[in-house]
């Protein structure tokens, strides 16, 4: 899209942050570094970064506190996590907080990239809305919103369940316009186990890149929608009705629906 | 050597026997000794009878010399030591003892006197009157001497020869001595009899006892013995042989039954420890590990991006993001198995887990011609269990099953049922207080994994501190040493001093003081002070009477672990797929049964297969 911004790594292994700037310098991504939450929540409050790549467990405290940070003070950065610790309720914990990404470590060059990638094209769309908004203009032209009694997780991924108790899971527009392009879209089978948190299928975009999706529910695939594999473009151009993805018999919907965010909370 | 029960037992038995043996003897030896004078005295008083009816002629003829002849002819007979006549006066009239004839009797000797009881005239009397046992010398033979009255009849007045008078009653008497040498040797003989008898009885039946005693108590006893030494050694897998089937048999049995129980429980605690433990630095190095990892696979790819035009090095490189990647892959197995901490718990029906279970890898089995046979109770209760994490269970033990069977048309055999079992030796105290509220847990002080409970001991001024077992039953209590308890011992709260002896109760087993816990919302738990004694109770726990479990088998028809592997096969990264494992499998099923308080355990055949035991208490408190 346009010219890459600036990103801040926030992690207490110098070599972590070595390998971000490296990484991202690559890319053409100029990169800034804190070592602890302190620093990192100072150097927030004085500049901008649009994407913010932050460890979980520091020293003197944690992610969650720069995500709420981000919250409290009304900065729009798109923030990726990324820790050692990968647990589900890590991952689950910080898309439910407002990250944008959960990448667990260790990383290869390609997973950064995909995240930044996505984060940079997201922080774009969002800078369009907002111009857009302030000429008074629809938003729907840059993507289209999930429909009200969906449930998302994250900005990513969404399900719905239906009167027979099965559930619906795809993707959401914002998540794939940030893609860009899809090229193949990797499956799993029927029969198979998919859990919150876990990544549950691979997307190749036009430009080579792969882009893991977290599974919104956990649950047992019984319909794979095998449109998709004979046209990935429906995704696209349908992306909550004709475009879904897999149909599951969920496995714990009480307990995993408190960290899902309903869709009709983003029409206010 | 008297300390020993078989010879105690010997010693009471050879003891009674010859009490009894005793006395029979002594009442026999009476009366068979009394039978043989009687019949002497009989036999004498017939002789008298007959010396007195066969001189009666020549009385009344007065033919003093044929009298004399008849009588010492009589006395010539051996055992006859004397035949006498006395007349009325105490005169030897007649003697088989010549020189004994014209000589005075003392009638007050002992042999008169029975007939003249001072100078009355003789009159009738009974035999056993008459008789009378003496010795001539006190080393000398006993004699029975027995007196026949010869009595005065009207043909003795009549008759004009030495007319006695008519008024006279009694003529004389008839006195003859008979010897019981015979008699007191046949007597001796009996005797001697019966002491034999006695002694080799009484050896006779202590060697039967002794023999059976040590059949069936001693060396039985002696095993037992042993075994208990064996155990107490650490030996949880010392089995005692068949020991018959009686109460020590019994005994026995029980006590293999005890000592498995204990190695199973001492298994499930030592591996809950060491998995805890285990949990926490794998979650730790993998969270470590994973940052160097990090370095080395955004470094790798990164080279591998820039080395495009360097096949060769392309190569090598793409084995250094592989190989990392493959580590990756290792630590996050790592990470899952430490990650099992928190279930997610909600109200599930087993049966229904275990059907999901087998429809994820029916198709893998039914490739492999395996039967999965279900023998499942209905209406079993619902269960608040992580049905995902069950689900993990089963279908990693389905996995495990199928993968143990090697030929075709296995079985896997799937029972589910309630089952009931006791709390003794299972309820965990978990919260106990002093009458003033303070926590007694010491988390410091572990008995089998479990926080203890503490207590202060004051006795004659030294202080120390109790360690009681927190598991209700198991009662492996920690005095501090050289610890000795007295009727002036204290036991008090560590932190305030307030006595948590119960008032008015000793323990019923040793009379010792009894300690109190309030075990808050679960009643009071109340355990004997004596380090001797293992009194204690838990009325609580012991009124919500048995346990309810659901208890899970999964059996397979397959080749069986062997038995050096057997107590292996929770550990983490133990496996016998060589490549195919991470040996994480069966750890993380004992975690997750862990977490919900449960137990696995398994029995186990080589060549014939294999049976994990499930058990999940029904209620979660």
């Amino acid at each position: 899209m346009s010219k890459p911004q600036n990103i801040l790594v926030i992690d207490d292994e110098q070599v972590i942050i070595d390998a971000v700037v490296k990484i991202c310098s690559l890319e053409n991504y100029s990169v800034d570094a804190a070592l602890n939450v302190k620093t990192a929540i100072e150097k927030i409050s004085k500049n901008y970064y649009p994407i913010i790549i932050c460890d979980i467990m520091m020293p003197d405290g944690d992610g969650f506190q720069i995500l709420n940070e981000l919250r409290n003070k009304n900065i729009n950065s798109a923030l990726i996590m990324m820790t050692g610790y990968s647990t589900v309720e890590n991952a689950v914990n910080s898309l439910y907080q407002g990250a944008i990404d959960f990448i667990p470590k260790p990383f290869t060059m390609d997973e950064l990239l995909s995240s930044v990638f996505r984060a940079n094209n997201y922080q774009e769309i969002k800078k369009k809305q907002t111009a857009f908004s302030n000429k008074n203009t629809g938003h729907e032209l840059l993507y289209v919103t999930c429909p009200a009694k969906y449930l998302r997780f994250g900005y990513s991924s969404w399900m719905f369940q239906e009167n027979d108790g099965s559930v619906l899971t795809g993707l959401c527009d914002l998540f794939l316009k940030t893609i860009e392009s899809i090229n193949r879209i990797d499956l799993l089978e029927l029969e198979d186990e998919i859990a919150q948190g876990i990544s549950c299928l691979t997307i190749r975009s036009g430009d080579e890149r792969t882009h893991k999706i977290l599974s919104p529910v956990s649950g047992r695939i019984i319909e794979v929608n095998q449109n998709l594999k004979l046209n990935p473009n429906i995704i696209e151009k349908d992306p909550y009705f004709e475009g879904w993805v897999y149909r599951i018999i969920p496995n714990d919907l009480g307990y995993e629906i408190k960290h899902l965010v309903p869709c009709s909370s983003d029409r206010l | 050597m008297f300390k020993k029960i078989g010879f105690r037992l010997i010693f009471v038995v050879a003891l009674t026997s010859l009490v009894i043996i005793g006395v029979y003897a002594y009442f026999n030896v009476k009366s068979q000794s009394a039978g043989l004078i009687s019949e002497v005295e009989r036999h004498a008083n017939q002789l008298g009878e007959t010396v007195i009816s066969s001189t009666r002629f020549d009385m009344m003829l007065n033919q003093r010399d044929r009298i004399q002849q008849t009588i010492n002819s009589i006395g010539t007979q051996p055992q006859i030591r004397d035949v006498r006549i006395i007349n009325k006066d105490g005169e030897i009239i007649y003697s088989s003892d010549s020189i004994n004839i014209n000589k005075m009797v003392d009638k007050r000797a002992e042999s008169c006197y029975a007939c003249h009881a001072e100078d009355k005239p003789l009159e009738q009397i009974s035999i056993t009157e008459r008789t009378r046992i003496f010795r001539v010398h006190p080393d000398s033979n006993r004699v029975i001497g027995i007196i026949t009255p010869i009595y005065n009849e009207t043909s003795c007045w009549k008759s004009d020869c030495h007319a006695h008078p008519k008024n006279q009653k009694v003529l004389g008497v008839l006195d003859v001595s008979i010897s019981l040498a015979e008699v007191d040797k046949a007597i001796v003989v009996r005797e001697w009899e019966i002491v034999i008898f006695a002694i080799v009885a009484v050896i006779a039946v202590g060697l039967l006892i002794a023999f059976f005693v040590r059949r069936w108590v001693s060396n039985p006893v002696h095993d037992l013995l042993n075994a208990t030494k064996q155990v107490s050694q650490g030996n949880l897998n010392y089995a005692i042989k068949d020991l018959g089937d009686n109460e020590i048999g019994k005994l026995g049995e029980s006590f293999n039954n005890m000592t498995k129980k204990l190695s199973e429980a001492r298994l499930q605690l030592f591996q809950s420890d060491k998995m805890a433990s285990l949990g926490r630095l794998a979650a730790g190095v993998a969270h470590e590990i994973n940052n160097p990892l990090t370095g080395v696979l955004t470094y790798s790819s990164f080279l591998l991006k820039r080395s495009k035009d360097n096949p060769e090095l392309q190569e090598d490189l793409k084995v250094i993001v592989r190989e990392t990647l493959r580590s990756r892959e290792i630590v996050k197995s790592l990470l899952d198995f430490a990650r099992q901490s928190v279930p997610k718990k909600s109200s599930a029906d087993l049966n229904e887990i275990i059907d999901k279970s087998i429809s994820v890898i029916e198709k893998q089995l039914s490739i492999k011609k395996i039967k999965i046979i279900k023998k499942t109770e209905i209406n079993l209760p619902k269960i608040t269990v992580d049905a995902n994490q069950m689900q993990q269970v089963f279908i990693n033990l389905f996995v495990n099953a199928s993968d143990a069977i090697n030929n075709e048309s296995g079985t896997i055999l799937i029972i589910t049922k309630q089952i009931s079992l006791s709390p003794f030796g299972v309820a965990q105290i978990k919260k106990a207080a002093c009458p003033k509220r303070h926590s007694l847990i010491d988390n410091e002080f572990k008995i089998d994994g479990l926080p203890a409970l503490r207590v202060k001991v004051v006795t004659n001024g030294n202080e120390g501190i109790v360690h009681l077992d927190p598991v209700y039953g198991k009662h492996r209590n920690y005095f501090e040493l050289g610890f000795k308890t007295s009727k002036d011992t204290k036991f008090v709260c560590p932190d305030c001093n307030t006595s948590i002896v119960q008032q008015d109760k000793l323990c019923p087993k040793c009379g010792a003081p009894v300690l109190s816990f309030e075990i808050s919302g679960q009643g009071v738990y109340e355990v004997c002070s004596s380090e001797n004694s293992d009194w204690e109770k838990w009325d609580f726990v012991d009124s919500a009477g048995l346990k309810e479990f659901l208890e899970v088998r999964i059996n397979d028809t397959g080749s069986g672990i062997s038995k050096d592997d057997l107590p292996k096969i929770f550990e983490p990264f133990f496996s016998t797929k060589g490549q195919k494992g991470t040996g994480l499998g069966l750890a993380v099923i004992w975690g997750i049964i862990d977490n919900h308080n449960g137990t696995i355990t398994v029995e186990s055949e080589e060549g014939k297969g294999t049976t994990f035991i499930i058990r999940l208490p029904l209620s979660q408190k």
